[in-house]
């Protein structure tokens, strides 16, 4: 068969499938539409936060971004990872306790304040539209470049399957849908990356290949691409360009960031039991690491064999793959010396003679992950597995980011804001009717994309660590924390963020150079500072402000410990 | 065990709590922020016997991962076997709602 023959075939397929757990897995109360009626086991709700944290970003763009810069790829390993230490031990098994169906139900509630949830309402609102935009986006790439479909029809076949799912089955859907693209998505990752350790260094574990030996020439790996680097005028691919300090802000703001994203969170909230949560973000962040420790496994062998295929080569005889991702505009060659012969080098590069030497090839890094089956010269059918993995973990993403839209407008704003005294029935239809509203405009975002997704996931990261983070550890941590400073610990976080990330990205990108920015802290890293800043205000607010009140104080005991609720004893201090 | 817990041991129970959790964040930080960043350079020069790989990009790139997955299922240990000292784990007929 063809690519394109066991593409369809295996996207299909796929997608039968997860229409087929939607009809079996229909929500019938608000409860199981929100958390799955709290009945989720824990080892399959680790599978489904995996699949619903692991985005298009995670599995098409992550390796080849590492695949381009080397140790300061490093960010979004340590970065994406460690949050969810910060999960398991300071949110998870508090918030599951509390019990409630959304982010800002917490934060309404602890603060015994509207002000406070409306404000957490927003910051979920932005977040997940500026997320699910991306997710949309990786669906139309994969249906244009694999089944060569028309993006606009992509985005829409992807929609209708959402929409199908998430509007029919709500969480509960959408969790066993998420356990199935769990299995599909790592299986299409991890096919290509043994094949791939096999060829270049004969060991099938690709964790071990990448500090193994290469076949070919018998040094290490690692050595050898680090050779090729220097040979070609680009930095060592284990050292880093990035400034130490700029490292450890960017980060700490994407660890933070993804303990506050609501979308993780609230998966927490669909488990029986205090214990269950716990044990459930250690198998989420196992299932997580299988596909973080193989990507820059990953990255490596996919630079080894790009340097080796493009370097000196001529231009002529590229491959098959290379013309078809030229025509998307994602490779560009331009032959500045008239030789003929393609000269990929980095900015330091020099010739025999000791003349610079001019790069005459664009590669964009999103293509890596999906052009490496094609570039290894993998079978057809591995190819195609690559497409329906890259669909599975933009949709398994796209399903929980609308999730959290559609609780935040029917749960947060309507039932607890505009209509207390709406019905079970009317609820669930309005959660229903948000869900279909939210995927439609994410579709249109997926379609006419604003020409900067790139930049606002940083917004997304940076926001969720300013806004929802320090608010919701200080709401267990801390029972002198009052609704007044959560507020002003809030706002100042999400100001102070939103204004450094706009400033450079949007206001005056021409001055977005480490020489501008406030000790050489990066817009990607400001997000640990609008925490740090967060937590300071809040602090020193409360300390001048009321205490809470009683209720707000039993709750924060009540939280602390895991056995039944009702129970809160008074405990002074 | 079986009497009713009092203000008093959840307090020592919580306390207990902040420990555990004070002493693996701090394995946690050391690995990410120590190991794979501040003290990466310093730690390169060190490679792990038999691989390729430079020890402050392993820790970087792979081992501070590793660490992590272990520092969540320590801690899921630790506190099950605290609830239970202190007899706040949940019962078996809890959590059905």
């Amino acid at each position: 068969m063809t690519v394109l023959q066991w593409t369809a075939t295996l996207v299909g397929l796929s997608f039968a499938l997860y229409i087929g757990i939607a009809i079996w897995s229909r929500a019938h109360s608000t409860s199981e539409f929100y958390v799955a009626g709290k009945g989720v086991h824990p080892l399959a709700n680790g599978m489904a936060t995996a699949a619903d944290w692991m985005s298009a970003a995670s599995f098409i763009s992550m390796a080849g971004i590492i695949s381009f810069l080397g140790y300061d790829g490093s960010v979004y390993l340590m970065g994406w990872t460690g949050g969810y230490v910060l999960l398991a031990l300071l949110l998870a098994p508090y918030l599951r306790k509390f019990g409630a169906f959304t982010v800002p139900d917490f934060v309404g509630e602890r603060y015994y304040s509207q002000t406070a949830r409306v404000v957490a309402v927003i910051c979920a609102i932005f977040v997940s539209f500026t997320y699910v935009a991306g997710q949309m986006r990786g669906v139309g790439i994969v249906f244009s470049r694999f089944l060569e479909i028309d993006i606009t029809l992509g985005v829409a076949i992807g929609m209708g399957i959402v929409f199908f799912y998430a509007v029919l089955g709500g969480m509960k859907g959408i969790t066993y849908t998420q356990v199935a693209q769990y299995c599909v998505l790592i299986f299409a990752y991890m096919v290509p990356a043994i094949f791939l350790s096999m060829l270049v260094t004969g060991i099938p574990i690709p964790q071990i290949g990448l500090g193994a030996a290469d076949q070919e020439t018998g040094t290490f790996l690692l050595d050898r691409l680090n050779g090729l680097h220097q040979e070609l005028g680009f930095t060592a691919y284990t050292d880093g360009t990035k400034s130490t300090l700029d490292v450890l802000a960017i980060t700490a703001a994407l660890m933070v960031g993804t303990a506050g994203l609501p979308h993780v969170i609230i998966r927490f909230y669909t488990v029986p039991k205090v214990r269950d949560a716990r044990i459930s973000v250690g198998w989420a962040l196992v299932f997580i690491a299988l596909l973080y420790t193989a990507a820059p496994a990953v990255a490596v062998f996919a630079r080894t064999n790009l340097l080796n295929t493009v370097t000196d080569q001529p231009y002529a005889e590229m491959p098959e793959w290379f013309t078809k991702w030229e025509t998307t505009g994602l490779i560009s060659y331009e032959d500045h010396n008239g030789d003929g012969l393609i000269q990929y080098v980095g900015p330091d590069a020099v010739d025999a003679a000791g003349a610079a030497v001019r790069n005459e090839l664009t590669i964009d890094r999103d293509i890596m992950v999906l052009a490496n089956p094609e570039i290894a010269r993998l079978p057809n059918w591995v190819v195609g597995l690559v497409a329906a993995g890259g669909l599975a973990a933009a949709l398994s993403t796209a399903a929980g980011l609308l999730l959290v839209l559609s609780a935040a407008i029917s749960h947060d704003l309507l039932k607890r804001n505009w209509r207390p005294d709406i019905s079970e029935r009317g609820e669930l239809l309005a959660a229903r009717f948000s869900a279909g509203a939210a995927v439609l405009v994410a579709g249109y975002l997926g379609i006419n994309p604003p020409g900067f997704v790139a930049e606002v996931v940083a917004f997304a990261f940076g926001l969720a660590a300013a806004s929802f983070f320090p608010v919701i550890i200080l709401g267990i941590f801390s029972k002198r924390l009052n609704r007044e400073g959560a507020i002003a610990g809030m706002l100042c976080g999400i100001t102070l963020t939103a204004a450094y990330i706009v400033y450079f990205k949007f206001v005056n990108p021409a001055a977005n150079v480490a020489e501008n920015w406030w000790f050489g802290i990066s817009p990607e890293g400001i997000g640990s500072i609008g925490m740090a800043v967060n937590f300071a205000v809040a602090i020193v607010v409360s300390r001048f402000t009321p205490a809470p009140p009683p209720e707000a104080q039993r709750l924060v005991e009540r939280i602390r410990l895991p056995r039944g609720a009702g129970e809160a004893h008074e405990i002074s201090g | 065990m079986n009497q009713p817990a009092t203000g008093r041991d959840h307090l020592a129970y919580w306390r207990r709590n902040l420990r555990y959790v004070g002493i693996l964040l701090a394995i946690w930080a050391l690995v990410s922020y120590g190991a794979g960043i501040v003290f990466a350079d310093a730690l390169d020069t060190v490679r792990i016997p038999g691989t390729g790989f430079p020890l402050g990009f392993w820790f970087a790139q792979q081992g501070a991962i590793y660490v992590f997955v272990v520092l969540i299922f320590v801690y899921v240990f630790l506190m099950n076997r605290l609830d239970r000292e202190f007899d706040v784990d949940e019962r078996d007929e809890e959590g059905a709602a």
